[in-house]
């Protein structure tokens, strides 16, 4: 690895401002590259002139012991940790113990250090704290500007990020800038023998599973939500704490969030955050019908989702569309009712625990994935079921 | 305007079907068609143009046959199509892909770059980003609105979040990944498929991108795939025919009770 100033460099110090790390000085007019370097980048993209080249070549097999501990990308939000960083930290923990490794968690934000305590509680043996007011809101070139820059010089063995919204943005631009492989949306993480982390994953909608491996060092994967355990937090647990010192020049930063729009607000429409989910399909037949959906997702406490069609037909906001062109989703229970099951619908929900379906059709494919399932008439067992779910619920209060 | 978008041919994987003995993918006889995702990019592209002026570049890396999923966007009213195939290049990961691509677009001019948020066959919406890394841009992914500023050089944007959507500014050039909803792709005029014939596809070789063998490709992937296997099948559920109405709703909550959900 080198970085390198070349004659085109004016000595203009925009590269200074930019250093995450404060690495660079100018010096006899021209830029000087310190020790406190990390070949993260920043300073290449900040340079008006092109002047400074860094060759990243991926790290050599005799060098991969360089690279220990399991790192856990945890992504919170205003201050909240998302319930996938809590799932990770359960996985990477079991990970860390096979590989006789330390479980670290780093988080990044504007005022982040009340989180370090309920990582460790779930787990992390250390926290690595980024604060800095530009990463308040998530920017994609804030994160990987700090997260290749922790990466590059903590080297850990493996990392993983949620692959939510933003740990999809995220995680293949720091693999990219760090030069690594990258799994997506993996369901199943292993090590073997040789140490190595084995990634698992589904291809071709669901209908194969790959085990996949990284030929350099980081090792890393975005994971599926709710598809790991979060474990039982210990709150006797304190992890060490780092505060890792990291500058950001907002030159550097270039993309701005104007405004952030919460269009679900209710638990019932927050499909990919549901342990229950009822779902419809075509066989609904009419928007006004929808609302006995609705009236049995709550007495199940469930969220609401639909198939394909029912989207197209504007009855429901495609958030709550599950299946290829929509979401994925691996709820503890999915209640599909009037739903055929085409393989569209089924790659984005037959991960789910448990599958219920009520279709008039005794062929539907639905019938074939479901772990219980009734043939009949929607809309004389719908209303049946939400009645006798209400009376037991009635029945529960004191 | 100039705007490229990257494009794939995937197979329909509604026809893809699994051997039952060996486990893999069955793949004679599936029809590819161009990934649906990229469909959204280039319709949007289209009407940037056609706002905005400029003109609409499609690329993709494949096998010669790819050629078709090129052809279909022409139709809709790309200005042109470039190719990437070589042998050299099959066998690449996320990260081989991405480098390749930036390579060729390293040669081309643009003011934007449009990407689906992700292909059907691999669903891993990596591309896009380490592609956007590669070339050293910003990026904007999973795109409902954009609309471009070209006086002031940039784009806004809305992108879907878990709860609603974050409206982004961002400088151009920049990569964007669209998403089903960002608007609704045309489909090809009979003018369209005419004159689609009469278009430039340029192919281009490793060769042509000056690119060394060792970092296309599978040689060049960072990652590896060493097993595939077929998912644990689901257990065969249990199918009740009840007449009765009460007595069906009456099965299922008995199923959950039994199930320990309510």
């Amino acid at each position: 690895m080198s970085i390198e100033v070349k004659e085109t460099c004016t000595g203009c110090g925009v590269c200074v401002r930019a250093c995450p790390f404060g690495a660079i000085e100018v010096a006899e007019g021209k830029a000087r590259i310190g020790d406190a370097c990390t070949l993260c980048t920043v300073c290449v993209r900040s340079c008006p002139f092109h002047a400074i080249v860094i060759e990243r070549p991926s790290v050599p097999v005799e060098r991969f012991a360089d690279y220990r501990g399991v790192w856990v990308v945890a992504e919170q939000e205003g201050g909240t940790l998302k319930t996938v960083s809590f799932e990770l930290l359960g996985e990477g923990g079991r990970l860390a113990e096979k590989l006789g490794e330390e479980l670290a968690a780093v988080v990044a934000g504007s005022d982040v250090t009340e989180l370090a305590k309920p990582l460790g509680t779930y787990g992390a043996d250390k926290v690595y704290l980024i604060e800095n007011e530009l990463l308040e809101r998530y920017t994609t070139d804030a994160y990987t500007d700090v997260l290749a820059a922790v990466i590059t010089r903590y080297k850990p063995s493996v990392v993983l990020f949620g692959a939510t919204i933003n740990g999809r943005d995220l995680a293949p631009r720091v693999a990219a800038r760090l030069r690594v492989g990258l799994t997506a949306d993996c369901t199943g993480l292993e090590i073997d023998n040789e140490k190595r982390l084995v990634q698992i994953r589904p291809a071709f909608g669901g209908n194969i599973m790959a085990s996949i491996i990284s030929h350099n060092r980081p090792q890393m994967a975005t994971v599926r939500p709710r598809v790991m355990k979060a474990p039982k937090p210990d709150e006797t647990r304190n992890p060490k704490v780092e505060h890792v010192k990291i500058n950001l020049d907002p030159i550097t930063v270039r993309s701005k969030v104007l405004e952030k729009v919460r269009e679900l607000t209710k638990p019932s429409e927050k499909i990919e955050e549901a342990e229950v989910i009822v779902s419809c399909g075509r066989g609904i037949g009419k928007q006004e019908e929808l609302k006995q959906i609705y009236e049995l997702a709550e007495a199940l406490g469930a969220a609401v989702g639909g198939s394909r069609p029912i989207v197209d037909c504007g009855w429901l906001p495609h958030q709550q569309q599950v299946g290829q062109s929509g979401k994925t989703v691996s709820p503890r229970l999915y209640l599909a009712v009037g739903i055929s099951g085409t393989i569209q619908h089924r790659i984005g929900m037959q991960s789910s625990d448990i599958i219920i379906a009520i279709n008039k059709d005794p062929e539907a494919p639905i019938f074939n994935l479901a772990n219980f399932g009734v043939v009949g008439d929607l809309f004389e067992i719908v209303p049946r079921l939400t009645e006798q779910l209400r009376i037991i619920k009635a029945k529960e209060r004191p | 305007m100039k705007i490229i978008v990257c494009v794939k041919q995937v197979p329909e994987i509604t026809e893809v079907k699994i051997d039952p003995v060996t486990h893999t993918l069955i793949r004679e006889g599936v029809p590819s068609i161009l990934n649906p995702f990229d469909e959204f990019a280039v319709e949007e592209a289209l009407r940037i143009r056609e706002k905005h002026g400029g003109e609409v570049t499609v690329l993709t890396m494949g096998p010669p046959q790819a050629k078709e999923a090129l052809i279909k966007c022409l139709a809709m009213g790309a200005d042109r199509a470039i190719l990437l195939t070589d042998r050299a290049f099959a066998g690449a990961d996320t990260w081989a892909t991405a480098y390749t691509l930036s390579l060729a677009i390293k040669r081309l001019e643009y003011d934007m770059i449009l990407c689906g948020k992700q292909a059907i066959d691999g669903d891993t919406a990596q591309v896009g980003p380490e592609l956007a890394e590669n070339l050293g841009i910003p990026q904007i992914t999973f795109v409902k609105k954009v609309e471009v500023d070209e006086k002031a050089r940039k784009v806004v944007a809305h992108r879907e979040t878990e709860d609603g959507y974050e409206v982004i500014e961002c400088r151009l050039p920049a990569l964007l990944t669209a998403i089903k909803g960002l608007n609704e792709p045309r489909l090809p005029s009979l003018m369209g498929i005419m004159s689609a014939s009469k278009k430039e596809i340029k192919t281009a070789t490793a060769a042509d991108l000056a690119a060394k063998v060792e970092e296309l490709g599978l040689k060049g992937s960072f990652t590896e795939v060493v097993e595939v296997f077929a998912p644990e099948p689901r257990q065969k559920g249990t199918i009740v025919t009840e007449t009765e109405p009460e007595a069906a709703a009456k099965r299922i909550v008995e199923f959950l009770q039994a199930q320990v959900i309510i």
